[in-house]
């Protein structure tokens, strides 16, 4: 039977199921069900996300200006995203203004996790996706210098000798049996089409983000304290200025400034001639492949993000844009107002969670989290080992938030496609551009590809923006402005009996909200409204299908048995949980379960 | 020369006793202080952030919540080329398939610690989100901290009683005290769910 869906898409279920479930029982996980008609067609999606979310109870009663080091701890990916979101939501509430080094500040550690985010996600979460290292071994190393003085003549590691030292390097990884990252991957499956030279390229250029990476990581350590968990402050940022100092411990001077600014430097390098030319070249060969586009064509969000002055979240003054798109109409950005109970409501119809009032959707200000475990009546096999879902019923730990009642795709192509749809000058120029370069038309965007290289785009702006804070934060400070935090309202004897505030980000993978509500000094309600959650949300009241579940609708299977093309679309997203479609078998190795009922 | 250590407390704090590694480390840098090539460090579930650290070190003291079917509060103590097997053992939780990840990347790019030592708990109870350290795994916390004093003394490294390096530690809000005893009512924050993944406490 062929079902339609409000958002367009026909929903089919008679073909073979195919259920890919990395169940895993801590961070944060996913699985995915999938009809295949006969000739290997997605025809019907189910995401379900496996997780309970119970940080909103545990930050009861807490005290807000602590709210951040929780929020650090909900995800192993993005520390710093959601402390920053916390200290945002808290100021809103309590109307804590921050000086303009904190929020240069705030921009430059905000950026650095967007760069930091991008590089590793290309080249060692999403990279196996496209790329097969096991074919590299293969590779002539002459020739894939010749590749790689093509794609980018700048680069400076580019001799044959190196790539023939690169290759020996991972024969011998490869020989001693600890395949290890690489392992257990679907590497002759007919989905992988580089040639062996431009997989050895790629491999490379993994092996080089893993060295670039450890260094990016240093600017959390300098202006945070530590790494991998940053301090983060209520009113500003934890790190005294002063830059006559010379190595006291934390404050910020220009030995730590300047180690700041080369950092900033290495990246724009690696991204101009490498990340970026990789892509390109990468995404050449993968031309036809323009699956994946799901909701990104009809419907994006994006809260906007990067503040040019301290305190100033109108959309004209944010470097990441702000808007949404409906309908698939690219003249209308409308404006987002993540306040409006009308516009952002959560629904849990699909979800394991109950409303006193069924059916209802809630803004997040007065979200409820209460769980309810059910499964529905054509579920196959018991309550404890699903074999298959019934997304008829209730079927994720994922709640389905909407944005005016549409189910919306969020993250860095969302980020772009508002952008491009505003005429944002930067994104533009370079949307416009990559196109040009690859002899592709606008729709192309709309694509699992389109996804991986908007976020490439998005590392290269990043980049720049950056290095525009640092030298307005070093501006600021040589004009004798020296203050990092505002402290006038520390004290909760300064603070109303009752307040609400949200706090937003674009965290590397989308829109991040976080809603609280303070009460007597402590916190009486806390909601957290993540990517993932808009990305993976389940089906609302109307049937409206989420943006994993449409991006893998009418995508062609090679091999079923072999979900290549389904972690490929899913990893496109950046999914909250970078590993979470891959379990561990007894024996250590790395093994995502495929079944076929 | 001196070698340099890294000793490292790695599991998620949110989840009762999947925060006993960071709970050690909390707990010894409480007591012992290290010269300066001794470095304390709550890891969290981070995987590659931690590789920066892993490249300084000549040895490695990992303190973790592992789950070997043991009986809960059982220790156990492993070493060498056997660390990275046994944390892909059977797996607990996705930070460790991060960690063995970060483990072999470290391999790979030519800078893991020659010397690994993990000192691993048999965890009585990860289900209860926003939960502390149960009491039967607490009380490994010591037993487990003075096996990674006497490793390291004999590979060199001595440590004097007296408070240490914590400045790689949690914020203050989620160290063990602060988080347990802040923790809400179990009517003012629901504790149940469904059977597999938040099971109703007994």
């Amino acid at each position: 039977m062929v079902v339609q869906t409000p958002n367009g898409f026909n929903l089919d279920t008679s073909g073979k199921r195919i259920v890919v479930d990395p169940v895993t029982r801590i961070e944060g996980h996913m699985r995915c069900e999938v009809n295949v008609d006969d000739e290997g067609y997605i025809r019907n999606a189910v995401s379900t996300g496996t997780m309970w979310r119970g940080l909103e109870v545990i930050l009861k009663g807490r005290d807000p200006r602590d709210a951040w080091a929780f929020t650090e701890r909900i995800c192993g990916v993005c520390t710093g995203t959601h402390a920053l979101t916390s200290v945002r939501a808290v100021e809103d509430a309590l109307g804590i203004t921050i000086p303009e080094n904190a929020n240069s500040i705030r921009n430059i550690m905000q950026l650095n996790l967007e760069i930091h985010d991008h590089i590793v996600h290309f080249y060692h979460l999403h990279a196996l996706d496209w790329v097969n290292p096991v074919n590299a071994l293969r590779a002539d190393p002459k020739a894939t210098s010749e590749l790689q003085q093509a794609v980018s003549p700048s680069h400076p590691l580019s001799s044959p000798g190196y790539f023939r030292d690169v290759q020996n390097r991972l024969k011998q990884f490869v020989e001693s049996g600890q395949l290890g990252l690489f392992k257990n991957g679907y590497w002759d499956n007919p989905a992988y089409l580089l040639p062996p030279e431009a997989d050895l390229m790629a491999t490379t250029h993994y092996l080089e983000a893993l060295d670039l990476q450890k260094e990016v990581v240093k600017i959390h350590t300098i202006f945070g304290g530590k790494n991998p968990h940053p301090n983060w402050l209520v009113g500003g940022v934890p790190c005294p200025i002063n830059v006559h100092s010379t190595g006291a411990v934390g404050a910020i001077n220009m030995e730590r400034l300047n180690h700041v600014s080369s950092i900033i430097d290495k990246c724009i390098e690696f991204n101009k001639n490498v990340y970026l030319p990789d892509v390109v070249a990468i995404g050449g060969f993968y031309k036809n492949w323009l699956y994946g586009g799901g909701l990104s064509s009809q419907s994006v969000l994006a809260y906007g993000d990067i503040p040019e002055n301290a305190n100033d979240f109108s959309p004209e003054q944010l470097h990441l844009p702000r808007g949404a798109i409906i309908n698939g109409d690219l003249t209308t950005v409308h404006d987002v107002d993540v306040r409006d109970p009308e516009q952002i409501q959560e629904f849990v119809d699909h979800s394991w969670y109950e409303y006193a009032e069924k059916g209802k959707g809630l803004h997040p200000w007065d979200g409820e989290t209460q769980a309810k475990f059910e499964l529905g009546p054509n579920l196959k096999g018991t309550r404890t080992n699903i074999e298959e879902i019934d997304e008829g019923a209730k079927y994720s730990w994922i709640k389905a938030p909407r944005w005016r009642g549409n189910a919306m795709e969020v993250g860095p192509l969302a980020r772009y496609i508002v952008g491009y749809a505003k005429g944002h000058e930067d994104i533009t120029e370079q949307v416009t551009g990559l196109l040009r370069t690859m002899d592709l038309p606008v729709e192309a965007l709309f694509s699992t590809l389109g996804r991986t290289a908007a976020r490439a785009l998005e590392a290269e702006y990043c980049g720049r923006l950056q290095k525009h804070f640092f030298d307005k934060l070093v501006t600021n400070i040589k004009n004798g402005d020296e203050s990092t935090a505002n402290v006038a309202k520390w004290d909760p004897k300064t603070w109303p009996k009752e307040a609400k505030g949200v706090g937003m980000t674009e965290a590397p993978r989308g829109a991040l909200g976080h809603w609280v509500r303070i009460k007597d000094g402590r916190i009486e309600n806390y909601q957290c409204v993540v990517p993932t959650t808009w990305n993976g949300s389940p089906r609302d009241s109307q049937g409206n299908i989420g943006a994993f579940e449409a991006s893998l609708m009418n995508t062609k299977m090679e091999r079923p048995e072999e979900p290549v093309e389904i972690l490929r679309t899913l990893h496109s997203f950046d999914p909250c949980l970078a590993c979470s479609t891959h379990v561990m078998s007894p024996d250590g190795d790395e093994l995502t379960t495929v079944k076929i009922r | 020369m001196t070698q340099a250590a890294l000793v490292l407390g790695i599991g998620n704090v949110l989840w009762a006793d999947e925060g006993f590694g960071v709970r050690c480390v909390e707990t010894l840098a409480e007591k012992w202080a290290f010269g300066d090539n001794v470095r304390i460090l709550d890891g969290g579930t981070q995987g590659l952030y931690l590789l920066p650290f892993l490249e300084e070190a000549d040895i490695l003291v990992v303190f973790d919540a592992v789950d070997y079917g043991l009986e809960p509060g059982t220790l156990k103590i492993v070493e060498g080329d056997a660390v990275p097997r046994f944390m892909g053992a059977k797996k607990m939780s996705l930070h460790q398939t991060g960690f063995q990840d970060v483990i072999a990347t470290a391999q790979l790019m030519g800078y893991c610690p020659e010397t690994l030592i993990l000192i691993g708990c048999q965890p009585a109870e990860i289900e209860d989100y926003g939960g502390g350290l149960r009491e039967v795994v607490a009380a490994q916390i010591a037993p487990a901290i003075d096996i990674a004093l006497e490793k390291l003394r004999a590979l060199g490294i001595h440590a004097r009683p007296g408070r240490g390096d914590d400045r790689l530690l949690a914020d203050p809000a989620i160290l063990r005290q602060a988080y347990e005893e802040g923790r809400p009512s179990p009517e003012a924050a629901c504790r149940t769910g469904d059977d597999r993944f938040f099971p109703a406490a007994d």
